[in-house]
């Protein structure tokens, strides 16, 4: 029984760490490769060694696939691909592409230059691993082999985030990645056409919330501010946001942007216009919205400079680097704000300020007590509970998975799933095998001739008397044909083997022998109204091609015998026939 | 399968293929050398060419002299420029399900299809295509409509009058056809009737056929496409180039197996070499610059302009060029080197990779920055102020009769200084000059064409080997200038099928199979048997459903239970439905085991006869006789139903079932 089986190394009933094994048909693919920003030990990284424990990833997996540039989706590729050994095919978008490396580096230097962490993944090794990477079109339908096809959908979530169709002859899983079902300043919706895959899997991140319109969230927005960010990602939408608000208000106070990476990550958006919305592209030759008047780049001794500021600062969960050098110096002061725009995975500043925490223990025992503001407002580009639904209602999955997100609220959205669309959810935990059995149906090739002769006797099917078509179905290798039965003997060089059966039937009747026929002729054309019944010349009846001769009985005169002769395939009708013979004809009258 | 050929011009081809049952145009270009008749447009007053004198008869007759000028021995229409269409009346445009695009070039006849024609279908091309495609149209519309000409000249296209003109005037195809350019409006509601597509992607039209394109390598955006369904394929080939240059390079692999290809698009100049022109290109520039004269360079607004400022850009500095400015005159210059920039992943490898570290793939973004390159919109305006000569101006439209590059012509033409370097090769380089003679100014024709050429197109063939080309009739014989260069026509076996305006082709295959699925129900019911070694066969008897041009079989419904109630029956009901067919037997029947088991079975006193082609069993008591032989058997019988399906069962045993 063939049978598709999901298993998450990491994202299963938690976010972070994304990474999704799926067995198709035989192919082995294995969606994103990220990291877990609440672990700086083992378990940041997927355990690889559930794929296999002593052959090479390369011979088990056919290909890698990465939905988005951030971390928690492709954060231990070069650690996949490079430290365990991987040297198959991954697909990503072109911005994927171009803004990953960047970002891998970024973390590489967190984690050696600034933690000192040994045995980490170095710079060469980012270098080689993205020389592994095939770049996808949107729409483009990528062969990885003869059988597995893959496709990218536009997703929304950040620049060249993308869904992907895993295909294999009629068999299809979709993963979603991340994904946003409304535009915003910057990004268009998630789209996929209506590809009815076996399975979605989807993330899952604001199961449970349903968010307002963004308006009101922006009116209550702006004072004295920290804002850790991405540098890639929700920083440039927040810009757009901020720009397009101060050009409104006319606003003095400065924004800054803190670091040298932003500036360059900005040029990616120009190059990348095609990935941004409806509106950034048609005005994009008047106006660049990634070229920003009021944002300035940040310097360190800014941080302590009086009078009110903006500053975006990354990394985007307070775990580490300037957003947190700021947010200690800041978080003292009462006046002061915090304001976190995105999802903050546990164990990080982040996660703990927004949960209520205000004493936060610090390397080295220190005791940090935070008495600034702390707001949080959700700027992150997933989909809502509503954004869900909406794309399983847009791709019609048989079955729908959940990964990245809370077991709680999956939960929740599962049963919600289940009731509106009446289809299988699940939700495995990390490590844990879902299996759905398919039944795909059988491609073959059918004669024009056979079809069409099929065809011709009546489009539509009539419910009490279904039509057969009887046909041979030829296999030789994987070539699958179906042809009608005379031309797979024609074709085998096989004779047919006529069966015929002659039945005589005695009939009193003391006429001479063409006058009984003429009698069985009007008693046959008057009950076979909707068959062809015919007198020959020479004497004979036919109905349809079974041909019936009256002859004498060589000893009784006053009997006749009709021999009724068909062949195989006539066996009902001449069967019927004789049995109706047999019954005598009716008085002339 | 048919092909509805309606332009007659190989390299702005406009097709119809009817293909299953889809009806696919395939491109849509406009023929512009139609123009070459009229008069150009001029941006400013032009003494000159309002003082040409009318055009009359040998016999004095002058009633014509209002629509026709002469200028230097050439006649020429003093009207609005007229544009000559594809054909409209060879098929019923309006059943076209969709319009195929290959690139920006062969997509400006579109408004006229789609707005005139009821046409409610789609287009498809990449977004490329679209964008400088609107360009294109934006810029050519803008040139036409900011000249307004009161004019408006029909008496000559008469027939009558028409024979009666000199050349080329008199020999114009179609002039009754010829239509004056589109709106805004036209073009803004065409293209919202386009759908965005890439290279590789299945597009699935009606269930029935699927249409992919793939990358050409000609231009941004530019694709070939593939029309197929599971067991036909038809490639089109359109504006294809194997040469290095700033879009993808062209997918071949991708062509191969195909029915039939249809190829269009070869270049025009298959004698000029594009690198050596480029260099001839640079070399006169740099000539006429030093001797302190203006260059002139009529172009489009993208294309071939990327890669001409690409190679300005590495020659400048060497050739002492840097202080000379180079302008780029055209409503839609901005916006074409903006875009440009941002369709990194339609470029070729080299210039991919730059977005990566991230710059602009094009390096006219730097000789923008540094002010060597300023674009204007049009000469009014800023350009008047910064205007210094000497400079190189490259500016539309290559057919010298609208556009800023008319006021160009006039300006500089006087001067020996000056060169005027074509580059563009849809127009005939004497042609678009007939009517600014006499000339002074230098002229040069270094025609760049990417496009394929026929030693390129021999090894295309030989590579993807399609049953069958077809091509416009130009291509299966020499240019009629170089009537001995056997070469320069398409050599492949079996001959190319060509074909002219107006034509309707029935193309040379026929369809054998189409793919139907079988249901996982019905295929665990088959009983497969091998016939010989590797090839099994399984009678397969089914409901066919079909649905959106998609075929599956399902498993036959169980015969219905005898419901209860009612049991009256009329005789009709028993009648058998004779479309219930048998399967078809084949095999042999051996005598001896067929004897042994008839007495298995409980038959007795049989008797074996052996005749010419086999032999008759004898059943004696039963009155019955079978005759079999190698291929047939036939029972007689009496009618006894139960000693003949007894018989016939046994008999089907030795055969097997089709």
């Amino acid at each position: 029984m063939p049978e598709i089986r999901v298993t998450p190394l990491g994202a299963g009933q938690d976010v972070g760490r994304s990474c999704i094994l799926v067995s198709i048909a035989g192919k082995n693919v294995m969606l994103d490769c990220g990291m877990h920003m609440g672990f700086s030990d083992d378990r940041r990284f997927p355990d690889f060694s559930y794929i296999t424990r002593s052959g090479r990833l390369t011979d088990f997996l056919d290909c890698v696939i990465i939905s988005h540039f951030h971390l928690d989706h492709c954060g231990a590729l070069p650690y996949f691909s490079e430290m365990v050994g991987y040297d198959g095919p991954i697909y990503m978008t072109q911005p994927t592409q171009a803004i990953c490396p960047i970002l891998l580096e970024d973390y590489r230097k967190i984690a050696v230059d600034k933690k000192g962490e040994a045995n980490f993944f170095t710079s060469q090794m980012i270098k080689d691993c993205m020389k592994k990477v095939v770049a996808v079109h949107l729409h483009q339908t990528v062969q990885v082999d003869d059988e597995l096809e893959i496709k990218a959908y536009y997703a929304g979530h950040v620049l060249g985030a993308a869904m992907f169709q895993i295909k294999v002859g009629s068999e299809s899983v979709v993963y979603t990645g991340d994904y946003n079902m409304t535009p915003d300043r910057h990004l268009g919706a998630a789209w996929i056409d209506k590809c009815r895959p076996n399975l979605l899997i989807t993330e899952s991140t604001y199961a449970t919330t349903i968010r307002d319109s963004k308006r009101c969230r922006e009116r209550d927005f702006l004072k004295k501010v920290l804002i850790p960010v991405f540098a890639l990602g929700r920083a440039q939408e927040l810009c757009i946001l901020l720009e397009t608000f101060w050009e409104r208000m006319d606003l003095k106070a400065p924004i800054y942007f803190s670091t040298g990476l932003t500036e360059k990550a900005n040029h990616y958006y120009k190059l990348f216009i095609p990935w941004t919305n409806q509106k950034i592209r048609k005005t994009f030759v008047q106006r660049n919205m990634f070229e920003f008047k009021h944002i300035k780049a940040f310097d360190r001794a800014f941080a302590d400079s009086p009078g009110p500021m903006v500053v975006f600062a990354t990394p985007g969960m307070l775990h580490a680097g300037q957003s947190l050098q700021i947010f200690r110096k800041w978080a003292g002061n009462e006046k002061n704000m915090v304001i976190m725009p995105g999802y903050c995975v546990q164990g990080t500043v982040g996660h703990k300020i927004l949960s209520g925490q205000r004493k936060l223990e610090m390397e080295g025992r220190q005791v940090l007590e935070v008495k600034m503001q702390v707001e949080y407002m959700s700027f992150s580009a997933h989909a809502d509970a509503k954004g869900i639904m909406q794309l399983v209602g847009q791709a019609e999955p048989e079955n729908v998975l959940l990964v990245h997100g809370e077991a709680k609220k999956m939960e929740f959205l599962k049963q919600k799933i289940e009731q509106e669309f009446r289809v299988s959810c699940y939700m495995p935990a990390n490590g844990e095998t879902v299996t759905l059995p398919t039944s795909p149906s059988i491609p073959v090739g059918v004669s024009l001739g056979l079809l069409k002769r099929e065809m011709a006797q009546g489009l539509l099917p009539d419910a009490k008397k279904p039509r057969l078509l009887h046909g041979t179905l030829i296999m030789k290798d994987s070539n699958f044909r179906l042809v009608s039965s005379e031309q797979a003997l024609k074709e085998l060089g096989l004779a047919e083997h006529q069966l015929r059966f002659t039945c005589r039937v005695h009939l009193h009747d003391t006429r001479k022998e063409q006058e009984t026929a003429v009698r069985v002729y009007s008693h046959l054309k008057s009950v076979l109204k909707d068959h062809c019944v015919q007198h020959l010349p020479d004497g004979s009846v036919t109905v349809e091609s079974i041909l019936i001769q009256a002859a004498a009985h060589s000893e009784d005169p006053g009997t006749k015998v009709l021999l009724v002769s068909w062949t195989y395939q006539d066996e009902e009708l001449g069967s019927y026939l004789t049995s109706l013979l047999k019954k005598g004809l009716p008085q002339a009258s | 399968m048919k092909l509805y050929c309606l332009s007659g011009h190989p390299t702005l081809p406009c097709n119809v293929l009817k293909f299953k049952s889809t009806t696919v145009m395939l491109d849509c270009g406009l023929d512009m050398t139609s123009t070459l008749n009229f008069l150009p447009l001029p941006l400013v007053q032009s003494p000159r060419l309002s003082n040409l004198p009318g055009w009359s008869l040998k016999d004095g007759n002058a009633f014509l002299d209002k629509e026709l000028k002469e200028c230097s021995g050439h006649v020429f229409v003093d009207s609005v420029p007229e544009f000559c269409l594809p054909e409209t009346e060879l098929i019923d445009l309006s059943t076209v399900d969709v319009i195929l695009i290959s690139n920006y070039h062969c997509m400006m006849a579109l408004p006229y299809i789609t707005e005139h024609t009821g046409f409610t279908g789609t287009v498809y091309a990449t977004e490329p295509t679209v964008q400088i495609g609107r360009l294109l149209m934006e810029e050519l519309v803008n040139f036409i409509e900011r000249v307004p000409k009161a004019q408006s000249a029909s008496l000559w296209k008469n027939k009558d009058i028409q024979r009666l003109l000199p050349s080329p005037l008199k020999d114009a195809v179609e002039v009754s056809t010829w239509r004056r350019c589109y709106t805004m409006q036209e073009v803004n509601s065409a293209l919202s009737k386009i759908q965005l597509v890439g290279y590789s992607q299945k597009i699935e039209l009606f269930g029935a056929v699927q249409v992919t394109p793939l990358s050409s390598g000609y231009a941004l955006g530019s694709s070939n496409w593939i029309i197929q369904s599971h067991y036909e394929k038809v490639s089109y080939v359109s504006g294809s180039s194997l040469l290095t240059t700033h879009p993808q390079p062209m997918d071949q692999a991708s062509l191969k197996n195909s029915d039939v290809l249809i190829l269009t698009g070869l270049t025009q100049i298959p004698t000029a070499n594009p690198d050596g022109m480029v260099g001839e290109f640079c070399s006169n520039l740099a000539l006429t610059v030093r001797n302190g004269g203006n260059v002139l360079v009529p172009c489009y607004p993208s294309g071939v302009i990327y890669d001409l400022l690409e190679c300005l850009y590495q020659y400048i500095d060497s050739a002492g060029l840097s202080s000379i400015p180079f302008y780029f005159i055209s409503p839609v210059a901005n916006s074409s080197l903006e875009f440009s920039q941002i369709f990194a992943e339609w470029l070729c490898h080299n210039k991919q990779t730059k977005v990566y570290l991230p710059e602009p793939p094009f390096p006219h973004a730097e000789l923008i920055q540094t002010n060597k390159l300023k674009h204007y919109p049009s000469i009014h305006g800023d350009f008047s102020n910064d205007f210094r000569q000497p400079c190189v101006v490259f500016t539309g439209h290559p057919s010298l009769r609208f556009g800023d590059v008319v006021h160009f012509m006039e300006l500089w033409g006087k001067s020996s200084l000056n060169t005027v370097i074509f580059t563009e090769p849809d127009f005939s380089y004497l042609e678009a000059l007939a009517p600014y003679q006499p000339l002074a100014m230098k002229c040069i024709y270094c025609p760049i064409d990417t496009r394929l050429n026929f030693i390129q197109v021999s090894k295309l063939l030989k590579e993807v080997q399609p049953l069958h080309v077809v091509c416009p009739e130009q291509y299966t014989q020499p240019p009629p200038a170089q009537s001995h260069r056997m070469d320069l026509m398409i050599d492949c076996q079996p001959p190319a099928m060509s074909y002219r305006r107006a034509e309707v082709l029935a193309l040379p295959f026929k369809r054998r199979y189409e793919k139907i699925e079988i249901m996982p129900e019905l295929a665990d019911s088959l009983v497969p048997m091998e016939i010989k070694p590797g090839v099994s066969l399984a009678t397969v008897s089914a409901v066919l459903h079909t649905k959106d041009n998609k075929h599956v079989l399902q498993p036959p419904p169980r015969p219905a239970q005898p419901t209860g109630g009612k049991k009256r029956k009329r005789a009709s009901d028993d009648i058998p439905d004779c479309k219930v067919l048998k399967p078809l037997l084949s095999g042999s029947i051996p005598v001896d085991q067929f004897v042994q088991t008839l007495e298995k079975h409980g038959f007795s006193d049989i008797k074996v006869e052996d005749t010419a082609k086999g032999h008759i069993v004898l059943l004696q008591e039963a009155e019955t006789l079978i005759q079999i032989e190698e291929d047939s058997t036939h029972i007689i019988c009496d009618n006894d139903e139960m000693l003949r399906v007894r018989l016939r069962d046994l008999v089907l045993k030795f055969l097997q079932k089709f």
